[in-house]
């Protein structure tokens, strides 16, 4: 019986390996944040990579690529945990990985250990992964959340008139960055931001945040995201508060604005800025706004794709593209692959995207304010488009890095 | 020996004494035992890397932790939730005193001193926190750990000159000594298994010697214990010192596998996962947390693709892990070793008949 049983796995196994044979795969492992409070931009995020396997192919010459998603919960030790499970188990030679800010640098760090493999960031955008100590098989091509800032500061001082502003943000490494970007241009420009509070991510009760706000300042910063945005918002206008508010890029974006219930218009007129803006005009992004809302049926997806599903389609396209630029070959450390990703240019849907020497993205922004369409929807109009933002900023290197390494206090609020 | 004997009064039998010396160490008269410590030992001559770490090795680390909650709960009666609270501190100490990308947090001491200092900060913070619950009992010692469970990984998420706040410590420099690098796979593996036998057979040992009798005479009759001349107090902090020791040697196990530590690894969901490794398991014997880390590993490792593999939506393997541990409550209180105890009683009733022979421990 055990021999019969035996022969028919090692029949078996020789069939399979055959059949592997036929068609050489390339084994992309994928993840996202789908559990815990970032869950709906996760989900989201899975969209636009499916979005962009659905344009390009999955093709490779002869090779196919098969993508395995695993899941996360924006914690580091998650990211980890699911990085090396798509490696040891399933045996992926390129990642593309992670959302969240706070996994980015975590994984980053782990590129670090397997030099052997390839990484492309999926979505996450804290400054220190790309900006202090970068892992040479580690490419982003999304920008970081202070270049996703640019122009809002200066937009509010001059435009708006906002000259006193106070900061909500959740404490991790990603806000960190935004916050970073807002009070770098604000207070460079004239403005004073005089409260910043950090909240846990996945904080479910803001009462005593809300308590704590100040009311002598002109407009407030949030910097939420996810579920824990909604929370704030509910729990906001329940406190009856009346204050201008400015969003951050995970704040004023679909997976906020097409959330469920009346807590979401507190965010109209809300200013904001982003690496997209729903309403852009350009015949690319309308393409891929409609590629992206052909994909999935209504009810399973937002009207308009998130910063997310955006992030995840561009990266996921540039390691498509570049895949096919070296032939899907694999070799010597994928020297190729690296060299076609440092390479690579992209015409992306929110603006052109090149590589900087730490292989981090130089791309478009965009100032945006929450308009309602008229039909209950909320979507975020373009004010104005900022083309080439780097990742320092528009500084120079040397005056940019004495700033420091954005975190709770960094930077302070003055003219660098 | 009578103070047991006081608690356990149907274990009295005759034939007890000429069968004292076998059951000091019960193990080793036993063809299965040997067997599966061999496969332990060649286990890397069997299993490829990702089954030897992620399965194996986690395994043994999480057993070990679960194994500290198993003796405070089955030697002494206090279900400490804290225990992986230790063992994650533990791994913090290690961040903190060694080597790590986080060069303003760490200090980089060489792993010989980072590592014994963890363990005993580890150990002493665990007493203390032992010295505060022992004041309970039942629920409210559930509670007390608990509390200092959830205040800790709060205090974590938000303490970065420390800490190192949400994003916590990176890239943690791992031993390397006489030309071996003490993380690569088989190297390590070794070490896991050479520290989760150490604290098993200290588990074994200490539940025999006076000092293990005595905590389960307080765990059964603490006045009469105290009638008696015991410090009962006395007892119970000591424990939670022995199993702090335990757990840290597991925290340390954890961060040298992940080369990382941050908040979500000391998670209050952590925490309730070693109580279910522990309770899945067992907690009558130390063999019952390997056990129920063993079945948790596998179920969180492979849920997701049996799902999807069965065609269902691969989001809802939470919930197969659930009704896993559900099913294994429900039909054993005692856990997987209850179900084999049970299953190996009814295959001796079939022969003679003996009353109702169970004893603890």
């Amino acid at each position: 019986m055990f021999k019969s049983c035996a022969g028919l796995v090692a029949l078996s196994s020789l069939l399979l390996s055959g059949a592997a044979i036929a068609q050489e795969k390339i084994k992309v492992g994928v993840t996202a944040t789908l559990e815990g409070t970032y869950t709906v931009l996760g989900e989201d995020g899975i969209r636009g990579h499916q979005t962009a396997i659905n344009t390009l192919g999955k093709k490779v010459g002869d090779k196919e690529i098969e993508f395995i998603v695993a899941s996360t919960d924006a914690t580091p030790d998650s990211a980890i945990r699911a990085v090396r499970k798509l490696i040891e188990q399933d045996k992926v030679q390129i990642l593309l990985s992670p959302l969240s800010g706070d996994e980015g640098i975590a994984v980053k760090n782990f590129a670090k250990t397997r030099p052997e493999l390839t990484f492309v960031n999926a979505a996450s955008g804290a400054q220190e992964t790309t900006y202090v100590d970068p892992a040479p098989n580690f490419y982003r091509y999304n920008m970081d959340g202070a270049q996703w800032q640019v122009g809002l500061g200066k937009y509010a001082y001059e435009t708006k008139g906002y000259k006193k502003i106070a900061t909500v943000g959740d404490d991790y490494s990603f806000i960190y960055t935004q916050v970073f970007g807002l009070v770098l241009e604000f207070c460079g420009a004239g403005g004073q931001v005089t409260n910043r509070q950090w909240v846990p991510l996945g904080t479910k009760d803001f009462a005593s945040v809300i308590a704590a706000l100040p009311d002598d300042v002109d407009a407030i910063y949030l910097g939420l995201g996810g579920a824990d945005a909604v929370n704030f918002l509910n729990q906001y206008q329940q406190a009856g508060g009346k204050a201008h508010l400015m969003g951050g890029s995970i704040m004023v974006d679909q997976t906020i604005l097409s959330a469920k219930g009346n807590a979401k218009n507190a965010l109209i007129g809300t200013i904001a800025a982003s690496g997209q803006a729903d309403t852009w005009e350009d015949p690319g992004w309308q393409k891929f706004v409609k590629a992206y809302q052909d994909a999935f049926p209504p009810n399973k997806r937002f009207p308009s794709p998130s910063l997310l599903a955006t992030n995840y389609y561009n990266s996921t396209m540039a390691l498509i593209l570049a895949l096919r630029q070296a032939n899907g070959d694999l070799s010597n450390n994928q020297a190729k692959l690296r060299e076609a990703l440092a390479k690579i240019e992209l015409d992306a849907p929110n603006g052109k995207i090149k590589l900087d020497s730490n292989r981090q993205a130089i791309g478009t922004n965009f100032v945006t304010e929450v308009v309602d369409d008229g039909k209950g929807a909320l979507f975020s109009k373009v004010v104005k488009v900022i083309p080439n933002v780097n990742q320092t900023l528009g500084y120079d290197p040397a005056v940019f890095a004495k700033i420091g390494v954005p975190s709770r206090t960094v930077p302070e609020c003055k003219k660098y | 020996m009578s103070l047991v004997q006081g608690a356990h009064p149907q274990t009295t039998q005759p034939a007890e004494g000429a069968r004292a010396a076998l059951l000091a160490w019960p193990e080793f008269n036993k063809p299965a035992v040997w067997l599966v410590a061999v496969i332990l030992l060649i286990m890397p001559f069997i299993a490829s890397g990702f089954f030897l770490i992620e399965i194996f090795a986690t395994t043994l680390i999480l057993g070990t932790i679960a194994l500290s909650l198993m003796f405070l709960a089955g030697y002494g009666g206090m279900v400490s939730l804290m225990q992986l609270t230790i063992a994650g501190f533990a791994a913090y100490m290690v961040a903190v005193f060694g080597m790590s990308a986080n060069t303003n947090i760490s200090l980089g001491w060489p792993w010989w001193l980072a590592t014994p200092m963890a363990l005993v900060l580890a150990t002493a913070f665990g007493t203390l926190g032992g010295a505060l619950a022992v004041r309970t009992e039942g629920i409210y010692t559930i509670m007390i750990t608990l509390a200092i469970g959830a205040a800790f990984y709060y205090f974590t998420n938000q303490n970065w000159a420390i800490f190192g706040g949400h994003t916590g410590i990176n890239t943690i420099a791992t031993p390397k000594f006489w030309g071996v690098d003490w993380r690569s796979d088989i190297p390590y593996y070794y070490v896991t298994l050479g520290v989760a036998a150490f604290c098993y057979f200290a588990v074994q040992y200490v539940s025999r010697a006076p000092f293990g009798l005595a905590l389960q005479g307080v765990r059964d009759n603490p006045r009469r214990m105290a009638a008696l001349g015991f410090n009962v107090n006395a007892h119970r902090v000591a424990a939670y010192a022995f199993a702090s020791f335990i757990a840290a040697l597991g925290g340390v196990l954890q961060v040298w596998n992940y080369r990382q530590i941050s908040p979500g690894s000391v998670s209050v969901g952590a925490c309730i996962d070693i109580l279910i490794i522990a309770v899945v398991g067992g907690i009558t014997r130390p063999i019952g947390p390997f056990i129920g880390a063993f079945i948790f590993v596998i179920l969180r490792t492979f849920a997701l693709d049996l799902l999807v593999k069965f065609g269902l939506d691969g989001n809802r393997f939470r919930l197969l892990i659930g009704l896993g541990f559900l099913a294994i409550v429900f039909w054993s209180s005692d856990g997987v070793i209850g179900l084999w105890e049970r299953w190996r009683r009814r295959a001796t009733a079939t022969d003679k008949r003996p009353g109702g022979g169970h004893g603890h421990g």
